[in-house]
C-alpha cells in the first residue's frame, strides 16, 4: 500500500533508510545533507530503527567503518555531499573494488573552491570512475524509490557494488513534496535480509580482505569488476521493474518525454529535468516539436540504449551541472559523443547551474531555440555556459 | 596468566612464509600479541611493512580474519568490523559469542596520518585493541621520518647533512595523548618482556570498550642494527628509558617497570647506524639534546606513576 505524504528530499532519503534499516550506518553531516544524519540520529534514538549507528569524525572514516562493517556482514549505508565525497574519494575506490553493496544518497552540491554549498553534480561526477553505480533523481519520490532499490541492486550476488543515489541539494533535498511512501512492511519484505557469502564474522571460514594484489593478479580483479558493472546494468533494469510491480512506479536507465517524434531534444539528469518538461511542455504548445530525456542511471552508461532512443534526433542538448576543465564540454557530453559515435547527430553542451545558479524555463527554452537554430543550419557553438555573466 | 610454554604450544595466528625481513620486530609484536587472544580474532591492518608482508595475493599469512583498507583508516575500519558484530549479535545472525577485534598499524599509520581515525574510534569506544608498532619511520616506503622518529635520528628525509645532521625535531609522545582520551585501558610495551607485554594485552582484551598498546618494534633495516640483535636492543630501549613500560588503568597510570640502573642513551644510540653521524664531535649537543628529553621525560612518567626518582 502506498501513503501519500508531504516530505523534504532528505526527509524522504531517511525515511527510506528507516524502512531499509540497515544493519550499520557510518555518517558525518555536511550541508545539504546534514538533516539525513540528524533525522536517523532521532530514528535511532528513539528506538524507529535498531540499526548500529556510528557517529564517526570524518567523511574518510565513515566510508571506513563502512567497509569494515559490510566486509564485516552487515547491510551499511551513509549519505555525504561535496566536499564530504570528496575526503572520502581513496576509500570510495576501495569499497567499489572491494566489491561491498555499500548504498550512499550523494546530496549534490558543488565542490570547493571557492566554497559553496548549493547545487551542481560536480561532487558526483568526481566519483564517476569510481566504480560505483550512480543513479540520479529529479524529484524526492525518485530519490527515495533509488534508495530502496539501491540496496537490491548493489547485494545482487552477480554485481556486489556499492551504490550511490544522487539527489540535488537544496532543491530536492530541502523543498517539500507530495510523494508516495511504501509500507515499512513492503519495504523490508522488498529488501529482504542480506546475507553476504564471504565475511569477517562468519568464524568457520576466515577471510582475508584487502590483500597486496600485484602484476599477476590486480589487472584480472579489475577485469572482474567491469564485469560485474556489465551485470549491474540487468540488475538495475530487472528490480527497477520488480519495484514497479510492487509500487507502480517503474524505472529503467531513462525516461523519455515526448521524444517519439521530436526533432531536437534535451538529455540531462536530476532536478532541472522537472523544470524542462515544463519548457518541452510550452514549446509543443506552440507546435515546435522538442523532448526530453531524463538519465536515471548515468554508471554504469547504458550508451547502446540511448543511442537507440535517441536515433531519430538530429540534434541533441546536453545539460551538464558540471565541468571538466577538458575545454571539451561536460562529463555527459563527453560520454554522449561515445554514446552517438557513427550515428548522424550534432551535439550541442549547455553547462548551467553551477554553484546553484537558478535554471529556469526559460533558460530551458533559450537552450532549445540555440538547437532550433542548429538544426535550421546557423553557427551555433558547441559549449555553451547558460546564465552566466560573461 | 598464561605462561610462555603454554604461549608458545598456541596455534600461531599469523604464520610463517611471510615476507618481512629477518629479525623484524613487527611480526614479533604481533605474534605475542595474538598468541594472547583467546576468542576469534579479527585483524585489521594499515598499509606498512607488516601488511604488505603478510597478503600477497594469493597468499595471506593469517589464519584469522582480516581486513587491510587504507594506510590512515585501520582504526575506522575495524571499529565498522567492531560494529557489524554488534549488529549481526543483536539481530540473531551471527552466534551470540564475543570477538577479539585488534588492529596494527605503524608509527606512520598511527602517530601520523591514521591519528584522526584512532582518536574517532578511541573517543566513541569501540570494543577493539589498537596495538602500534613503533619502528620510528616509515619503514614501508623506504625509512622516512615520522613524528615518532627521535631527534638526531638519520632517515631518507631528514637525513644527516653537512648542515642538517638528522631529524630536528624529539618524537611526539602518543601514549599519553591516547591516555588523554581516558579510555580503559592504554599501555606501551616491548616483545622483550613479553610477561609484561602478554600480562597488557590481556588486560586490553579483557575490557569492554577501545584499548591501546604502544609497542616498540626493532627494524633492522632502518635502524642498521643487527638482525639477530634486535630483543637487547629493544630492552636497551627500555633500560635507557627511551621506552618507558607503564599502562594507564582506567585512568590510573603505574610503572610496569622500572630499570635497576638507568642507562644513558648513548648506549642505545651507539648499536644503530641512525644515529652514527652524531657521534662526530660538531654533534654532541644533539645528544645532549636527545638524553635531556629523555630524562625530563623519565621524570614526567615517575611523577604520572606516582613513583619516587
Ligand atoms: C594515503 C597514503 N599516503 C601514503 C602512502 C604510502 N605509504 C605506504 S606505507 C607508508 C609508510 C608506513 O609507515 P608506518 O606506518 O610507520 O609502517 P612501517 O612501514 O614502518 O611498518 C607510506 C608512506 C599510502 N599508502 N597511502
Ligand atoms: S623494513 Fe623494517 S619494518 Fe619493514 S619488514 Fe624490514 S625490518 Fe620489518
Ligand atoms: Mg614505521
Amino acid at each position: 500500500m502506498n501513503k501519500r505524504v508531504a516530505l523534504t528530499g532528505n526527509e524522504a532519503i531517511a525515511k527510506a533508510m528507516q524502512q531499509i534499516n540497515p544493519d550499520v550506518v557510518a555518517a558525518y553531516p555536511i550541508t545539504p545533507q546534514t538533516e539525513i544524519v540528524q533525522i536517523f540520529s532521532k530514528y535511532v534514538a528513539d528506538g524507529l530503527v535498531d540499526t548500529e549507528f556510528v557517529t564517526v569524525e570524518s567523511e574518510h572514516s565513515a566510508m571506513s567503518a563502512c567497509i569494515g562493517s559490510a566486509a564485516g556482514g552487515a547491510r551499511s549505508m551513509t549519505a555525504t555531499s561535496a566536499n564530504g565525497l570528496a575526503l572520502m574519494w581513496e576509500v570510495v575506490y576501495i569499497a567499489a573494488s572491494t566489491r561491498l553493496p555499500i548504498v550512499m544518497p550523494v546530496v549534490n552540491r558543488a565542490l570547493s573552491g571557492p566554497i559553496n554549498i548549493h547545487c551542481d553534480h560536480s561532487d558526483a561526477m568526481g566519483a564517476r570512475d569510481s566504480g560505483w553505480i550512480q543513479l540520479f533523481s529529479e524529484n524526492a519520490q525518485e530519490a527515495y524509490d533509488n534508495a530502496i532499490q539501491a540496496v537490491r541492486i548493489a547485494e545482487n550476488k552477480d554485481v556486489l557494488l556499492p551504490v550511490m543515489v544522487n539527489l540535488d541539494g537544496f532543491i530536492i533535498s530541502h523543498a517539500v513534496e507530495n510523494l508516495n511512501i511504501n509500507d515499512a512492511e513492503e519495504v523490508q519484505k522488498f529488501v529482504g535480509e542480506y546475507k553476504a557469502e564471504h565475511y569477517l564474522l562468519d568464524k568457520e571460514n576466515p577471510i582475508t580482505v584487502g590483500p597486496l594484489d600485484l602484476q599477476d593478479f590486480y589487472f584480472e580483479h579489475k577485469r572482474q569488476q567491469s564485469e560485474a558493472m556489465k551485470y549491474a546494468k540487468e540488475t538495475v533494469k530487472e528490480i527497477g521493474k520488480e519495484y514497479g510491480k510492487l509500487t507502480g512506479r517503474e524505472y529503467g536507465f531513462f525516461s523519455e518525454y515526448k521524444l517519439e517524434d521530436a526533432e531536437i531534444a534535451l538529455i540531462g539528469m536530476g532536478s532541472t529535468m522537472g523544470t524542462a518538461k515544463a519548457a518541452v511542455d510550452e514549446l509543443r504548445e506552440q507546435g515546435v516539436k522538442v523532448g526530453l530525456l531524463k538519465l536515471r542511471m548515468f554508471r554504469p552508461f547504458p550508451a547502446e540504449e540511448l543511442a537507440k532512443a535517441l536515433s531519430h534526433v538530429p540534434v541533441i542538448g546536453v545539460l551538464d551541472r558540471a565541468e571538466t576543465f577538458s575545454t571539451n564540454g561536460g562529463p555527459l557530453f563527453t560520454d554522449m559523443h561515445y554514446a552517438l559515435y557513427g550515428q548522424d547527430h550534432k551535439l550541442i553542451d549547455f553547462i548551467y547551474g553551477l554553484g546553484g545558479r537558478d535554471t529556469n524555463v526559460s533558460h530551458v527554452k533559450g537552450m532549445f531555440e540555440m538547437l532550433q537554430k542548429a538544426k535550421d543550419g546557423q553557427p551555433i557553438d558547441r559549449i555553451n555556459y547558460i546564465g552566466v555573466r560573461e | 596468566m598464561a605462561n610462555l610454554k603454554e604461549l608458545s604450544k598456541k596455534e600461531e595466528i599469523l604464520t610463517g612464509g611471510h615476507r618481512l625481513c629477518a629479525g623484524c620486530g613487527a611480526s614479533i609484536v604481533g605474534r605475542q600479541v595474538l598468541a594472547t587472544a583467546k576468542n576469534p580474532v579479527v585483524v585489521a591492518l594499515a598499509t606498512g611493512c607488516l601488511e604488505v608482508s603478510t597478503t600477497i595475493f594469493p597468499y595471506t599469512a593469517w589464519r584469522c580474519s582480516y581486513i587491510h583498507n587504507a594506510f590512515e583508516n585501520v582504526a575506522a575500519t575495524l571499529s565498522g568490523v567492531e560494529t557489524a558484530h554488534k549488529a549481526l549479535r543483536k539481530r540473531g545472525r551471527i552466534p551470540d559469542e564475543d570477538y577479539d577485534f585488534i588492529a596494527f598499524g605503524g608509527d606512520g599509520g598511527t602517530y601520523d596520518i591514521g591519528l584522526q581515525s584512532l582518536s574517532g574510534a578511541m573517543e566513541r569506544g569501540h570494543d577493539m585493541l589498537y596495538v602500534c608498532y613503533d619502528n620510528g619511520a616509515y619503514m614501508n616506503t623506504g625509512i622516512q621520518r615520522s613524528s615518532a622518529t627521535p631527534r638526531g635520528a638519520d632517515t631518507t628525509t631528514s637525513p644527516a647533512g653537512s648542515v642538517i645532521p638528522g631529524k630536528s625535531q624529539h618524537r611526539k609522545e602518543l601514549t599519553d595523548i591516547i591516555a588523554a582520551h581516558n579510555i580503559p585501558y592504554v599501555a606501551q610495551a616491548v616483545p622483550s618482556n613479553w610477561r609484561d607485554l602478554t600480562k597488557k594485552v590481556e588486560k586490553a582484551l579483557d575490557k569492554k570498550g577501545a584499548a591501546f598498546l604502544n609497542t616498540l618494534a626493532v627494524c633492522p633495516r632502518g635502524w642498521r642494527s643487527a638482525e639477530e640483535k634486535g630483543i637487547e636492543i629493544t630492552q636497551l630501549a627500555v633500560d635507557t628509558c627511551y621506552w618507558p613500560l607503564f599502562e594507564v588503568e582506567d585512568g590510573e597510570w603505574r610503572l610496569t617497570y622500572k630499570p635497576k640502573e638507568k642507562k644513558p642513551l648513548v648506549e642505545w644510540f651507539k648499536i644503530q647506524g641512525r644515529f652514527k653521524h652524531l657521534f662526530k664531535e660538531e654533534n654532541k649537543h644533539i645528544l645532549d639534546e636527545a638524553q635531556n628529553y629523555i630524562d625530563r621525560r623519565w621524570k614526567k612518567i615517575l611523577q604520572l606513576c606516582g613513583e619516587e626518582e
